[in-house]
């Protein structure tokens, strides 16, 4: 019988045994009183719901069966692994996590500046308050199911007036070996008035690795706060992602995300912000890249819930192979919410016959004195600018890479963090030998 | 340095031939300009020895300093010094202009053997070479053509030109949407590239383009074929009687 047959007869409120995969005897074997009732409480809102399914509207083109059916183990010791080629050079606070578990030893964030607390949730006596309050505000089953198995992951308080100059950079490594390993990480971000800081998430992989990642990821703006927050994927071809991203921002704070996506076999990103104050600001940009086999899926939501917030978006996607992709984005203005603008835009580019993107921008609009617009675009390489290229001397892959790179241009260009956007651009432009010194195709100070 | 030898040439998919037997030589530091009405198969020729696609040669050949030019890739011609500068330049957002001429420089001297420029060599040559053109330093920095105006695309071809120096340059309609003062920088691009080592072959429909740059030889194309060929004075005449009479000669 199949998962979806059995799952339609089953009462709602609990899912069957097929939708909770492995992780029920995963959540048994669970050792350490620690946390023991923020647990129970994440698994049971697990246990409620099972993992989604496609009956579900927002998981529709996005398949977890593959979630379930493996056999996935916590880590409980560091593992080792060669992070030279992964790691990114950023002159930064550094923490790094192999499999889930912190990595001391190749972690440096010490001077910080005074206001700035960074470090890791394990070794707080206490989690912060912020934590658990995700599940409360009706989060989704990998939410629940990250805080089953919480315990480790970054917070970071920025106080009043505080700039933090120097980015914080996480790297999550997942490592290859016989036993696949899941990692629940948490990242808690809370910045107080006025406060400023940059966080790159950098999730990489050994060659081989088959892990499953699941994070959550909660950020507070308060007042006039600014945080650059970036996730750069780079997770192996069989690596399974799934990771939520929800944000608060009062009024005049600027919340700047991006999203890029390069690999993963299986992905999924939602993010979601809460504009709850006068002059909240919100940009998303969005890079995914997808080849071979994988599937990419991004579901953002802006929720415009007070007058005079903005919100500007754009996601790009570049599909290769038989690379499937998602992308929906939902812009929800509250009744009442004037005066607010909020743009989106997605584009996409096809690089091969078979592969194939789902884009569904959704406005949902309930004020009238609102400036709003989306446009959604799917299309191939120009052909003619394939030949003036070559016309040149270019070779015809290299002319074709150039022009891919130069179509996932503009999100590069928000990018502020030079290191992130070489990395992204050797990714997609992969193929080019090393004389197109790629740097200054993009003018990174545009 | 190019030879072309009855060359038959359709449109892809299409039964219909263009070029009916064309013949044409073009000796190294030479000008030649191909005039004709419209139709009768000027672009599809510089198309052809670019390499577009969506051309289909039946028969004929194209000898190009001995090597047979059918044979070879788009980019290969243009390594080879063959280069096109386009009537329609396309716009190449996020390509910017400067990693366009780098980029393209350095495949041609990969294929010749060379290394790549170095730096402060390719800078040195940029700025003067745009300084030639009357182009500011920040169409350097530009997307190719984007937002460009007719004048600026194709003094922008001819920077291309200066900085890549082609053995063979096409011109393809240069002169198309040119005021008198863009055609004058132009003219004095495409005339600053006349050497011993160089040919130019230049595709146009008016005679005006030809008074700042004088040909050695003029060509009329009309119905797929050279119908008559001459010096310079033969575009005054082209100029003064229209392309009637040599389309009625090519009739008789």
């Amino acid at each position: 019988m199949s998962d979806t047959a059995i799952r339609r007869d089953a009462p709602q409120g609990v899912a069957t045994k097929a939708a909770l995969g492995h992780f029920d005897e995963a959540f048994k074997a669970q050792t350490g009183a620690a946390l023991t009732e923020l647990r129970q409480q994440g698994f049971d809102a697990f246990a409620a719901h099972g993992l989604p399914s496609i009956r579900e509207e927002a998981w529709k083109y996005t398949d977890v069966r593959a979630i379930g059916k493996t056999n996935f183990a916590l880590a409980t010791s560091l593992h080792s692994a060669n992070l030279d080629e992964l790691q990114l050079d950023l002159d930064a606070y550094r923490l790094v996590f192999v499999d889930g578990v912190f990595d001391a030893e190749r972690s440096s964030f010490d001077d910080l500046p005074e206001g700035v607390s960074l470090g890791t949730l394990s070794q707080r006596s206490e989690l912060p308050q912020q934590f658990g309050s995700q599940l409360a505000a009706s989060a989704g089953p990998f939410t629940a199911l990250n805080q089953a198995f919480a315990g480790e992951g970054v917070y970071l308080e920025v106080a009043r007036n505080v700039e933090l100059e120097k980015p914080v950079y996480v790297l999550f490594v997942s490592s290859a070996g016989d036993q696949p390993w899941m990692s629940h990480p948490r990242v808690l971000i809370s910045l107080a008035d006025n406060a400023s800081a940059t966080l790159v998430e950098h999730f990489v992989a050994e060659q081989g690795a088959a892990n499953f990642t699941n994070l959550v990821t909660e950020g507070t703006l308060a007042h006039g706060a600014r945080l650059d927050h970036y996730k750069l994927n780079e997770a192996s071809e069989q690596d399974l992602h799934v990771a939520n991203l929800k944000v608060e921002q009062q009024g005049d704070s600027l919340f700047k995300q991006h999203n890029l996506t390069l690999g993963g076999r299986l992905v999924r990103n939602d993010i979601d912000t809460e504009l709850n104050g006068e002059g909240g600001h919100t940009e998303y940009h969005g890079l995914f890249f997808v080849n071979g086999r994988s599937h990419v899926d991004n579901h953002t939501v802006v929720n415009h819930n007070v007058a005079r917030t903005f919100s500007n978006e754009n996601y790009k996607g570049i599909l290769n192979d038989r690379g499937r992709g998602v992308f929906n984005g939902r812009v929800y203005i509250k009744q009442d919410a004037q005066q607010v603008r909020g743009y989106q835009n997605n584009a996409n580019l096809l690089l091969s016959d078979r592969a194939e993107v789902d884009t569904k921008p959704e406005l949902e609009i309930y004020a009238d004195d609102v400036l709003c617009s989306h446009g959604a675009s799917t299309g191939q390489l120009d052909e003619d600018a394939v030949f003036a290229l070559r016309a040149r001397g270019i070779a015809d892959e290299h002319a074709r890479a150039l022009l891919t790179l130069a179509f996932a241009g503009e999100v590069l260009e928000s990018t502020a963090i030079a290191a992130v956007a070489q990395r992204v651009e050797r990714r997609v432009a992969g193929m080019l030998p090393d004389r197109f010194d790629l740097e200054g195709l993009v003018d990174i100070s545009a | 340095m190019l030879e072309i030898k009855d060359l038959h040439v359709s449109i892809e998919d299409e039964d219909k031939p263009i070029l009916k037997g064309l013949n044409l030589t073009i000796p190294k530091d030479e000008v030649h300009a191909i005039m004709g009405p419209n139709g009768a198969g000027k672009s599809t020729l510089s198309a052809v020895i670019a390499g577009k696609d969506g051309y289909e040669v039946t028969s004929g050949s194209i000898t190009y300093e001995g090597k047979d030019l059918l044979e070879m890739e788009v980019e290969e011609r243009a390594q080879a010094g063959i280069l096109m500068g386009f009537q329609y330049p396309v716009e190449i957002p996020g390509v910017k202009n400067i990693y366009l001429l780098r980029a393209a420089l350095n495949a041609k001297r990969e294929a010749e053997g060379k290394g790549e420029i170095p730096a402060p060599e390719f800078m040195k040559l940029i700025k003067e070479k745009s300084a030639f053109m009357k182009m500011d330093s920040a169409f350097l920095q530009r997307a190719v053509n984007e937002g460009f105006s007719g004048g600026e695309k194709k003094r922008n071809e001819i920077l291309q030109m200066l900085v890549l120096e082609p053995k063979l340059a096409l011109l393809d309609e240069i002169d198309s949407g040119l005021d008198i003062d863009a055609m004058k920088i132009v003219a004095k691009g495409v005339n600053s590239l006349r050497s011993e080592e160089r040919s130019i072959m230049i595709v146009t429909h008016y005679q005006r383009l030809l008074d700042y740059i004088t040909p050695d030889h003029v060509h009329v194309l009309v119905d797929g074929r050279i119908a008559h060929s001459g010096d310079a004075n033969l575009a005054l005449e082209l100029e003064k009687r229209g392309y009637d009479w040599v389309t009625e000669e090519a009739e008789a």
